[in-house]
């Protein structure tokens, strides 16, 4: 780096007072600069409250989408994203912690595990709507999964798996060496160590991460519409797995979409059920997280 | 620590043996499947990558590269074809850039806001804003976008088209201010105070400190969330689809209305296109197209952060 051009000392009392002015308005302009995202998640929650709280209500939540706005509501959607959530978590979690856990304690490093590594950062700026392409034509056709709960659950694993394996190999990197070398010392084999001391240690900050991923999961509509999920759906998945679905986002992208003013209001107040969805899955998160930094 | 293991006996005797062999094989197979997890994720580019390639081939087979290239119009699920991604990709680009303009000064402002003006407090309380701001459901951003924004804008301009590429850029700025703020500010918290603390005892002032010390000893980190932010823009999906409109039109006039590389595809799989037909294949023409893009950026990101950094102890 090349030495600061700061400008020492020299001038007269205009030219100090100019740099005091300067400061004083970039410490207004940064202010400012913050206030822009904070301002922007205001009105924006605002607007949402304003528009859609009327129409959250019991039977909101309790009915079915319909063609009378009075009478819609999301349950499907709600239960969809649910199905979706559990499932996803089911398949995605194990495969991306075995993944970091290899990555972490058991990788030689060589030019294998550089590009694995690497792999995952680039996967992690893929666009969502690569992976729906993914799902689309592997696991809905391919596969002939159909356009059904377990082809949407696979294709957000995926989507979500350099998320996790990023969170957890962090996670586990955060616990002490010494830990491991005491283990060790005690003639305890590689996977002992792992299992009995690293992982959990790790386990909070994993799970932290599991959980932001998932949150991220939820709230995923595009690659959803490509693997087929619908946006008007007057059941619950019963039959399981292979049942076709439809999520929160999508209907309320669904009912977006719509000109009326009446949807536009029932959208709204779907945004707020999946707000309130998110904001219990961050707080379980938040929570997890705390209890991790007191334990140490 | 199970009990057993420091009561492992030493003796070579045949038990022990087999004891220890029966464990090496467990250890062997837990160290494979570990292994097979991690390789998997490189099997996901490798199926993503096969997956766009097959039918983009299958694409180019019908229509050439220089008309996909040079074409001006994008008119594929219409009787009278055409297939120039320009509209598309000028779309894309129009949308990123607008986002750019608001989500780049922004961004870094806040980021050194945070990271040499805010006490620890004040940070405690922002920092989390600013989560709750990158967690924000894409559709959200939409629902904000055309039930907000466009009219907002419309009052100020009433030549603006419902579905408006400005509106999207606004929202889609808005959503990436938290990635480029929290990536620089890493960048900015990790330049060494001393550093600041010579640049104050030459008399620099807070301001001086700022920009003449912080900002450009990690400006490779600083540089690499700009591009990052600027490819989640160009992928972004949702809020583009919603507020953008599906219109592919080649200009550059943020008041119209406009369709993206990712809000074509959106289009194209809600509708029936038939499988094995050309407009199947048109999506994962621009899904390739897009995936490229992005690629470039993100690794162009990661040469930036390794190439320019500036080590310090």
């Amino acid at each position: 780096m090349s030495p600061p051009r700061v400008p020492l000392g020299a001038g007269g009392r205009g030219r100090d007072r100019r740099r005091r002015v300067a400061g004083v308005m970039f410490a207004v302009a940064c202010t400012a600069a913050t206030m822009v995202g904070v301002v922007a998640l205001a009105v924006l929650l605002g607007d949402v409250i304003a528009d859609g709280s009327h129409r959250l209500t019991g039977d909101f939540i309790g009915s079915f989408a319909s063609r009378f706005p009075e009478r819609a509501g999301v349950k499907a959607a709600l239960l969809g994203s649910i199905w979706i959530l559990g499932l996803t978590a089911v398949i995605a979690f194990p495969v991306s912690v075995a993944a970091a856990i290899y990555l972490e304690e058991y990788a030689p490093s060589n030019r294998l595990t550089k590009l694995i590594q690497l792999n995952i950062a680039n996967l992690a700026g893929v666009p969502s709507i690569v992976y729906g392409i993914l799902g689309l034509t592997v696991f809905v056709r391919a596969l002939s999964l159909q356009r059904s709960i377990l082809s949407g659950a696979l294709t957000l694993s995926i989507l979500i798996l350099p998320v996790i394996i990023m969170a957890s190999q962090e996670a586990i990197r955060a616990v002490p060496h010494s830990l491991r070398e005491a283990a060790y010392g005690l003639g305890a084999t590689r996977w002992q160590v792992v299992s009995l001391q690293v992982l959990p240690m790790a386990m909070p900050g994993i799970l932290t991460g599991t959980i932001l991923a998932l949150s991220r999961a939820v709230g995923e509509t595009a690659p959803l519409i490509m693997v087929g999920a619908v946006g008007f759906l007057a059941f619950t998945p019963t039959g399981g797995v292979m049942d076709q679905f439809t999520v929160m986002p999508l209907q309320i992208y669904n009912w977006i979409s719509r000109p009326q003013e009446e949807f536009h209001e029932l959208a709204a107040a779907g945004i707020l059920v999946l707000l309130i969805l998110l904001l219990t899955m961050n707080a379980t998160a938040i929570i997890l997280r705390t209890r991790f930094r007191r334990h140490h | 620590m199970p009990p057993q293991l420091a009561a492992e006996p030493d003796r070579p005797d045949s038990a022990a043996l087999s004891f220890k062999r029966h464990r090496s094989l467990k250890e062997q197979i837990i160290g494979v499947v570990l292994f097979v997890c991690a390789a998997a994720s490189v099997l996901v580019t490798v199926g993503i990558v096969a997956v766009l390639l097959r039918e983009t081939l299958g694409f180019f087979a019908e229509v050439s590269l220089v008309e996909f290239l040079t074409n001006t119009q994008w008119t594929p699920l219409y009787v009278e074809k055409n297939f120039g991604i320009m509209p598309l990709a000028v779309g894309s680009f129009l949308v990123a850039a607008g986002a750019a303009v608001i989500a780049v000064p922004v961004g870094l402002l806040t980021a050194i806001f945070l990271s040499e003006y805010a006490g620890g407090r004040l940070r405690g309380i922002l920092k989390p804003l600013l989560e709750i701001l990158a967690g924000i459901p894409t559709v959200v951003y939409g629902y904000f976008a055309l039930t907000f924004i466009t009219p907002l804008l419309r009052s100020v301009f009433p030549e603006t088209d419902v579905f408006n590429a400005a509106s999207a850029s606004i929202v889609v700025g808005i959503m990436i201010i938290p990635t480029v703020a929290s990536l620089s500010e890493d960048a900015l918290r990790a330049v060494p105070h001393a550093l600041r603390e010579g640049a104050y005892g030459l008399g620099a002032t807070k301001y001086e400190v700022s920009t003449r010390v912080v900002v450009p000893a990690a400006l490779s980190g600083v540089i690499a969330s700009f591009i990052l932010g600027i490819s989640r823009a160009v992928g972004e999906t949702m809020a583009v689809t919603i507020a953008a409109g599906a219109l592919p039109n080649l200009t550059l006039n943020p008041l119209e209305s406009i369709e993206t590389m990712t809000a074509y595809i959106v289009q194209a799989s809600l509708g029936d296109t038939p499988h094995g037909t050309i407009e199947y294949q048109t999506l994962y023409a621009v899904g390739m197209t897009l995936f490229l893009i992005t690629l470039v950026m993100n690794v162009l990101s990661q040469w930036v952060l390794s190439r320019f950094r500036e080590e310090y102890q």
